[in-house]
């Protein structure tokens, strides 16, 4: 059991092909080891939800191999689902029902001892922030505590491993960072392990440890944050002039030191050829040429830039269909 | 049954009767669509009585078997209508990820078939007797009634899964409606089997299992206890049940594909 308890997540070759449609996973590879949290970053229709799909065994794999908390998903499924929690991509939540309604349906049918069910339930509510909510119709939640209610549930069971999928999409930034935090929470000091889907780079870079870029069923890159952007390297320096009428100026001095990047509407930007250490030389060639500067940035390199790289095409907006789930689900 | 699958289908059939309870729209037709009906027909048709073979005097008596039957129709779209919802949220996939068992799942769903079941008998019945309807059998008949009535929408509930699981969708189980209410129309709703006189809607209401179920009740109205026709009523509602779950359980098996 001990040994069990240390498995987290392992792919190999995983395939998904839909009825007349798209290979919507095509043959991924990965590995995600126990209290790791991965985010799986790519965008709508990339095939990360049917991926999530797959690995909680609601979607059987066309090809290919994976392996949950140890367990077959095709084999052991059973096991598989005593092993994981889920939030998948909509707050599945009964509308008529309050949440404690909803935990204590959840832990009845997770087999949690009758004695235990309400304290659980009560635990966790407090933990999301939903005991006052608790007694309300879910249907007059807002989008954030529908997003905790649905978190609270998937932790029912004290799972080992749990799956989110874009869990803060349609949130707003308080309700995010505050999943956010619980998230981190969960891996730092319970050892959950996170397989988390997103296609919010700043989600991905806030929590993951890891991150695996999903595009068309494939994943083209993986590696921690930094590793993926130290892959593609260099910094970007931002600067805006005090006088507009110096805005080309500017330009053109830091193309000196790599090529032009995009701007804010005053400012120009390069990629830095060497990297953060020519910020010293970029300061004194705008010195020298006597322009006045009013802000100067250095801006890391993001994980758009690493997706950009990658594929091509920059992360934001270049989704272009969402998955054929409920076909998946309900054809197979 | 073992404590586990007790628990599993106690906890989804209190949430299948929440849900129920707490949808007026769902009970309020069902309630009310029926007895307007009854009104509408006893008083229209209550020359019928004159009619030589008539089995009774009371034409409301007579037709107060229909809003039983039609109390049921509105099961299956109810039953059916709340499954689909849950596929179509995804809530079923939340149960799926349980250890959840398929005959747990539809027990408990239709426990808020048999809860409104419960509910239309016994309004229609008390609704029809404070009306003027006769009841021959007495309290003992009424409990027969009841206990029919509640079996018949139950059963038909399972059809309203069936539909629900094999369409996946809310609008595809309520297109279903007028083809069971079709059903009704084309039996002895409005006249006892032997005084149909056209050839053709008598063999059909003949063939209907709605006229034996229809039957059923007016035995226990008008002529008193006939093991027959009871017989026949429960065997045809226990018939509906087990055709309807086994098709439900196979297409449930179709659409939690779990492994």
């Amino acid at each position: 059991m001990a040994t069990e308890q240390r498995k987290g997540i392992e792919v190999e070759g995983l395939v998904r092909e839909f009825k007349n449609g798209p290979r919507a996973v095509d043959g991924i590879e990965l590995s995600v080891e126990a209290g790791e949290i991965y985010g799986f970053l790519g965008p709508n229709g990339a095939g990360k939800s049917t991926t999530v799909l797959m690995l909680t065994t609601l979607l059987p794999p066309t090809a290919g191999t994976a392996r949950v908390a140890g367990y077959d998903i095709v084999k052991q499924g059973p096991n598989v689902r005593a092993s994981i929690g889920a939030a998948l991509q909509e707050a599945a939540l009964d509308p008529l029902l309050t949440g404690a309604e909803h935990m204590r349906l959840q832990t009845a049918l997770q087999g949690i001892p009758k004695g235990e069910r309400e304290a659980r339930s009560d635990e966790l509510l407090e933990r999301v922030g939903l005991s006052e909510a608790a007694d309300r119709k879910v249907g007059g939640y807002s989008g954030g505590m529908k997003r905790r209610l649905d978190l609270a549930l998937a932790l029912a069971h004290g799972p080992r491993i749990l799956f989110l999928d874009e869990p803060t999409t349609g949130l707003d930034i308080q309700s995010r960072t505050a999943l956010w935090d619980e998230v981190g929470r969960l891996a730092a000091e319970e050892g959950v392990t996170v397989f988390l889907t997103t296609q919010y780079l700043e989600e991905a870079d806030a929590l993951a440890g890891r991150v695996g870029i999903i595009d068309h069923g494939k994943i083209v890159a993986e590696g921690t944050p930094n590793e993926l952007k130290a892959e593609i390297g260099r910094p970007t320096v931002e600067a805006v002039p005090q006088e507009e009428s110096e805005r080309e100026r500017l330009g053109a001095v830091l193309e000196r030191f790599g090529e032009r990047a995009g701007a804010s509407p005053r400012g120009a930007a390069a990629r830095l050829e060497g990297g953060e250490s020519q910020l010293a030389e970029v300061v004194r060639a705008l010195d020298s040429e006597g322009i006045a500067i009013e802000t100067l940035q250095l801006h890391a390199p993001s994980l758009d830039d690493v997706f950009l790289a990658k594929t091509g095409r920059s992360l934001e907006g270049a989704g272009d269909a969402e998955e054929p789930e409920a076909e998946a689900v309900g054809a197979a | 049954m073992s404590s586990g699958l007790r628990t599993q289908v106690g906890q989804l059939a209190r949430r299948s009767a929440l849900r129920t309870l707490r949808q007026p729209a769902q009970i309020v037709p069902a309630l009310v669509f029926p007895l307007f009906l009854l009104a509408v027909n006893s008083g229209g048709l209550k020359d019928a009585t004159n009619l030589p073979g008539f089995p009774t005097d009371s034409y409301l008596t007579f037709a107060l078997a229909v809003p039983f039957m039609q109390g049921a129709l509105f099961s299956v779209m109810n039953t059916g209508t709340d499954l689909a919802r849950d596929i179509e949220t995804g809530f079923l996939n939340r149960l799926a990820l349980t250890p959840l068992r398929g005959a747990a799942l539809l027990s408990g769903l239709l426990t808020g078939a048999l809860l409104l079941g419960l509910v239309q008998a016994i309004t229609y019945l008390i609704v029809g007797l404070v009306a003027g309807a006769e009841l021959v059998t007495g309290v003992g008949g009424a409990l027969v009634i009841v206990l029919l009535s509640v079996t018949i929408t139950v059963a038909t509930g399972t059809l309203g899964l069936f539909v629900a699981l094999r369409a996946g969708s809310g609008e595809a189980v309520q297109s279903m409606f007028p083809v069971f209410f079709v059903f009704l129309f084309i039996s002895s709703m409005a006249l006892p089997l032997d005084l149909i006189q056209t050839d053709w809607f008598h063999a059909v209401a003949s063939a209907n299992p709605v006229s034996y179920l229809l039957q059923a009740f007016r035995s226990l109205l008008i002529e008193g206890w006939n093991l027959g026709d009871l017989a026949l009523g429960f065997g045809i509602a226990l018939t509906v049940f087990v055709v309807g779950m086994t098709l439900a359980s196979r297409s449930l098996k179709t659409r939690l594909v779990r492994t």
